[in-house]
């Protein structure tokens, strides 16, 4: 089975569109998917004319790419779309902050990224040429989630011809539970500190060693294990290391106290890092 | 076993532990009488406090060779507040004071509560979010009310004013005034005070064994004492001082015990009260985990303290205390250096500094009385002149403007209205110093909450990797402490800025310090990505926005005549000569001797690259604070072509021999009983060191006895004495080394 059959987004008219819509139709010719392109609002001949400028330099691939025209409330639009066309993949784009190098995710956006039915990629920035993805970062939580997270990043990886792959193991301050004093805790700390690293890799490399290794070949596949904040950590973790995407698992659904402290989820999409694909 | 080894190693240290102690006691006795003359208490709650001190903190402490007792930052706040609850008591003369000082030891004890809290909540790192430039203002604070108050004492003209400014304001008045006194007691009584203070400011200066074996504050108490059984016994005259100068009211060790005061709490509802409580917390606190930090950096085994417990065992030190007649237990920089100096290893030197003290309580209290008040009280002026020296003003506008500013802001509140809001006015100004610096709040609110270090180890390299985003100042530099503090010392760490977009003074001061203990513990710490950051000055602590420049050390240009007598040895020798200051000091700290030195500078740098082999003027300090002494030496340096063991060998001298009694290893080397007797060796490996000491070369040190020669290892160390040689000795020293080396 493959996580990206079909990949959905949505477009605007703005000075991006070019660089939205070669990035969609570049990844979906070369994860070998259908492209589902979704306009908010009227059909006119003009707009119509400039995608099919756009879809006829990908010219093997423009069979794949159908575009749908509807007008309502962007949120729900897009939603809808992602549900009746069944997409895997949904692709949105970030804005950045003024003067200052950093993304976030606009409103609109937040609010589809958190009812997206499938999996989401966040592009901080779209280019109208090809900019290699060269170093993947992938979640290792331990959750019954990271296991797809790891397999379908390999998937992605092995399609785009990314070469490197680090596997965080992001791992709580609190399960350190000694508290360095002395040289005496610090030793303490440092080897408990040893024992969980090691712990988390093996955990982590169970999990790789269950993917097929014809999505591994060509890849070279570190682990690394951090203590800190989930979900941010793995985020400053990924801007250190000049990672090009940061694969993530889908945050559970959020409760009432979610609301009130922030999610791991929330550090990234308020801050993000590099490109950002969440696994559903 | 660990523990049968444990015990064993603290027996054979305990000797060392002793003398330290006693040694400590010396400076520990007139500076508590002191302190607590200052406080407007009874000078015996000066030693109460220290003994207690002594003892709890050994016993329940957490650091190695700290020694706690009374602090001087703590008399501003204790004769303030003495003085008030006297006035409010109805009674006049010594039986309000002493009402003021019974609502004072009700505070102690509540502050001693309040520290246990901190304690047990781990909340030692409180103190972390005080900007760096206000904790020196506020010191500077300090500094200058004790010497305000005591130098009109010292002059031996005792005046009661109501604000610290108008003492201050009155110095020049005071001085002009006693060269006019009619009463001759009263011009001797200043008399002591004067010669006092020259005593301790020259005292450091001058760099003579035998001197220096009893601290200078033990020599004014000697002095003192001398002269008036002088006048006894010589002259058979009364002690020509005037009385009210003379330290009154030693009881004896059997009245102590007899009359413990009871605190008296009648005022613990009141916001005045809990007033000074904050006081004596924040400052205890502050004072006692400065010096726990800055006596950790000089402990030659380089341990870590553990704060917390320190903490804890200060605030229960604290409540005993208040209940004995005790001021507040602070952990003190002074004395704990010159424990280290004279060879402490453990806690026991602080309990057998507490020892001394009640065994010269019991046999000595009466002979204390003999001691003039302005004598003491010169040791207290120098104090304060250390806490607030000018240079320390300028020290810090050099580190930037703004920095200045709140050092200024920190003190000029400090001095005029009191302590808590002084450190309140501190942290403000320093924060709305980088509102304006950053020009916007938005960095400072979105981020403050935020997680903005990651540390992991690096899996190929096996480093550590610290990033540190958005901004880091004293607001959040606990979370970068806290990681740090997790890297053992031991190994390479680095920390990178380069997400950050601004960094405080705070924050580069302290890293500062981490790269020393790093440095010293044998790992390193290395800061990157400060250079896309726009500095805020040259100084490496300023603010950033940036890189550390490199102290650019300057040099008058103007040479003198030793200066250019060396270049014209190094001409002769085909060496190339430097005057400028060199800060790469690294190569020198793994020598026994720097062990417990720490070193400023190298300058006047003769030497060939290729050979290594340089002859240098060195610049280095030992003890802290008023036990500070900076000393200038010229050594020779001299890489070897093989392997030695780590050795030190000198001329034995009277000092050697305390040394030696008081448990310093000396190597025997029976094969040349002569040498061995002639000469102190120092080293671990005892056996290959036995196995270097040929007959020739003992017979060539014998002729050569001048030198101190020390091997690290790797290189050689030689000096004569710890002062700058002249060129004479520089070339002797040369070819001294070339035949040792030929020798070993």
């Amino acid at each position: 089975m493959t996580h990206f059959g079909t990949i959905l987004t949505g477009i605007a008219f703005s000075p991006n569109l070019k660089a939205n819509v070669f990035e969609t139709l570049r990844l979906g010719s070369l994860l070998n998917a259908k492209v589902v392109l979704v306009h908010v609002g009227d059909k006119n001949n003009k707009k119509e004319q400039q995608i099919l400028e756009y879809c006829s330099a990908f010219p093997e691939f423009k069979d794949q790419v159908s575009v749908i025209w509807k007008s309502g409330n962007p949120v729900e639009v897009i939603i809808t779309a992602c549900k009746e066309q069944q997409a895997d993949l949904l692709i949105l784009g970030a804005a950045k902050q003024k003067k200052i190098n950093k993304y976030y995710l606009g409103a609109v956006a937040k609010k589809i990224a958190k009812k997206a039915p499938c999996s989401l990629l966040l592009l901080i920035k779209p280019s109208v040429d090809r900019i290699p993805c060269r170093h993947i970062v992938v979640n290792g939580l331990k959750h019954p989630k990271t296991n797809n997270t790891i397999q379908a990043s390999f998937e992605f990886a092995s399609a785009i011809g990314s070469s490197n792959v680090t596997i965080v193991e992001e791992v709580s301050q609190s399960e350190v539970t000694i508290k360095v004093d002395d040289d005496k805790s610090l030793e303490k700390s440092t080897l408990l500190q040893e024992q969980i690293l090691e712990r988390e890799t093996s955990r982590v490399s169970i999990i790789l060693n269950e993917i097929d290794s014809s999505l591994k070949k060509g890849i070279n596949i570190k682990s690394q294990g951090i203590f800190g904040t989930r979900g941010y950590s793995i985020g400053h973790y990924a801007k250190v290391k000049r990672a090009d995407l940061l694969v993530m698992n889908k945050p559970e659904k959020s409760t009432f106290w979610d609301k009130i402290f922030p999610q791991d989820i929330d550090y990234i999409l308020s801050e993000l890092p590099t490109d950002v694909l969440i696994i559903h | 076993m660990t523990n049968s080894r444990n015990i064993k190693s603290f027996f054979t240290a305990l000797p060392k532990n002793i003398f330290s102690g006693f040694v400590v006691s010396l400076i520990a006795l007139p500076l508590g009488i002191g302190l607590a003359l200052a406080s407007e208490v009874p000078p015996i709650a000066g030693i109460i406090t220290a003994v207690i001190g002594g003892v709890l903190v050994a016993l329940l402490g957490g650091s190695n060779v700290t020694i706690t007792g009374p602090g001087n930052g703590l008399v501003g706040v204790v004769a303030s507040a003495v003085l008030l609850y006297a006035d409010q008591s109805g009674l006049t003369g010594s039986e309000a004071l002493h009402q003021g000082y019974l609502i004072v030891l009700a505070a102690v004890i509540c502050s001693g509560l309040l520290m246990l809290i901190l304690g047990f909540l781990r909340l030692g790192k409180l103190s972390n979010y005080f900007p760096s430039s206000a904790i020196q203002g506020m010191l500077a604070a300090i500094g200058l009310i004790i010497l305000g108050k005591q130098f009109h004492i010292m002059m031996g003209n005792r005046i009661s004013r109501n604000g610290n400014l108008e003492y201050l304001a009155e110095i020049p008045q005071t001085i002009i005034n006693s060269f006019s006194y009619n009463d001759k007691s009263l011009t001797l009584a200043m008399l002591s005070g004067v010669i006092s203070l020259v005593i301790m400011v020259f005292y450091a200066k001058i760099r003579n064994k035998y001197l220096q074996l009893i601290p200078a504050p033990m020599w004014i108490v000697l002095l003192a004492i001398g002269f008036s059984y002088y006048y006894e016994l010589v002259l058979q005259l009364p002690n020509p001082i005037h009385s009210d100068y003379m330290i009154s009211g030693i009881p004896e060790a059997h009245e102590i015990i007899a009359n413990i005061p009871t605190p008296n709490f009648k005022e613990i509802g009141t916001i005045g009260f809990w007033g000074v409580v904050l006081s004596l917390t924040l400052i205890a606190s502050i004072e006692s985990l400065l010096s726990i930090k800055a006596v950790d950096k000089l402990d030659p085994e380089k341990r870590r303290s553990n704060v917390n417990r320190d903490i804890k065992a200060i605030g229960f030190a604290n409540i005993i205390a208040g209940f004995l007649g005790g001021l507040n237990v602070v952990t003190v920089i002074a004395r704990s250096s010159v424990n280290v100096n004279n060879g402490a290893s453990n806690r026991s030197s602080n309990f057998f500094h507490a020892s001394f003290l009640v065994i010269f309580i019991v046999l000595f209290s009466t002979e204390l009385t003999r001691i003039p008040l302005p004598a003491l009280m010169a040791i207290l002026v120098f104090t304060g002149w250390k806490l607030a020296h000018p240079l320390k003003l300028i020290d810090t506008f050099k580190i930037g403007k703004e920095q200045g500013f709140i050092f200024l802001t920190t003190l000029i509140i400090t001095i005029s209205i009191g302590l808590i809001e002084g450190i309140v006015a501190g942290i403000i100004a320093t924060g709305l110093i980088h509102l304006i610096i950053n020009k916007s709040v938005m960095p400072f609110v979105r981020n403050i909450l935020k997680p903005n270090v990651l540390m992991f180890k690096e899996t190929d390299t096996n480093n550590y990797y610290v990033s540190v985003k958005n901004f880091c100042t004293f607001l959040n530099y606990s979370k970068l402490k806290r990681k740090l503090d997790t890297i053992p010392e031991t190994e390479e760490a680095i920390i990178d800025f380069s997400m950050c977009d601004f960094v405080d003074h705070t924050v580069m001061e302290n890293i500062a310090d981490y790269k020393e203990t790093f440095r010293k513990k044998g790992g390193n710490l290395e800061i990157i990505g400060l250079d896309l950051l726009d500095a805020g000055s040259k100084h490496p602590f300023g603010l950033r926005r940036l890189l550390p420049v490199k102290k650019v050390l300057e040099s008058t240009g103007v040479l003198t005549n030793r200066q250019e007598l060396i270049k014209t040895i190094a001409k002769e020798l085909d060496y190339s000569y430097t005057v400028r200051k060199k800060i790469e000091t690294e190569y020198l700290e793994n020598f026994i001797y720097f062990k417990t030195k720490t070193i400023n500078h190298t300058y006047n740098e003769i030497g060939k690259k290729d050979t290594v082999f340089k002859v240098f003027d060195v610049e280095f300090y030992e003890g802290e604070f008023i036990a500070k002494e900076v000393v200038r030496a010229t050594m020779l340096y001299t890489k070897l072509d093989h392997v030695l063991p780590m050795f030190s060998i000198h001329r034995e001298g009277l000092l050697e021999l305390m040394y030696h009694y008081a448990g310093f290893k000396d190597i025997k080397i029976e094969k040349e009983p002569i040498f061995s007797k002639k000469f102190y060796i120092k080293g671990e490996n005892e056996f290959a060191i036995q196995q270097l000491i040929t007959p020739k070369l003992a017979e060539f040190l014998l002729d050569n006895p001048t030198f101190h020669i020390e091997s690290n290892g790797k290189a050689l160390l030689i000096f004569t004495k710890e002062r700058l040689a002249g060129v004479n000795e520089i070339k002797k020293m040369k070819i001294f080394t070339n035949e040792l080396k030929k020798l070993l």
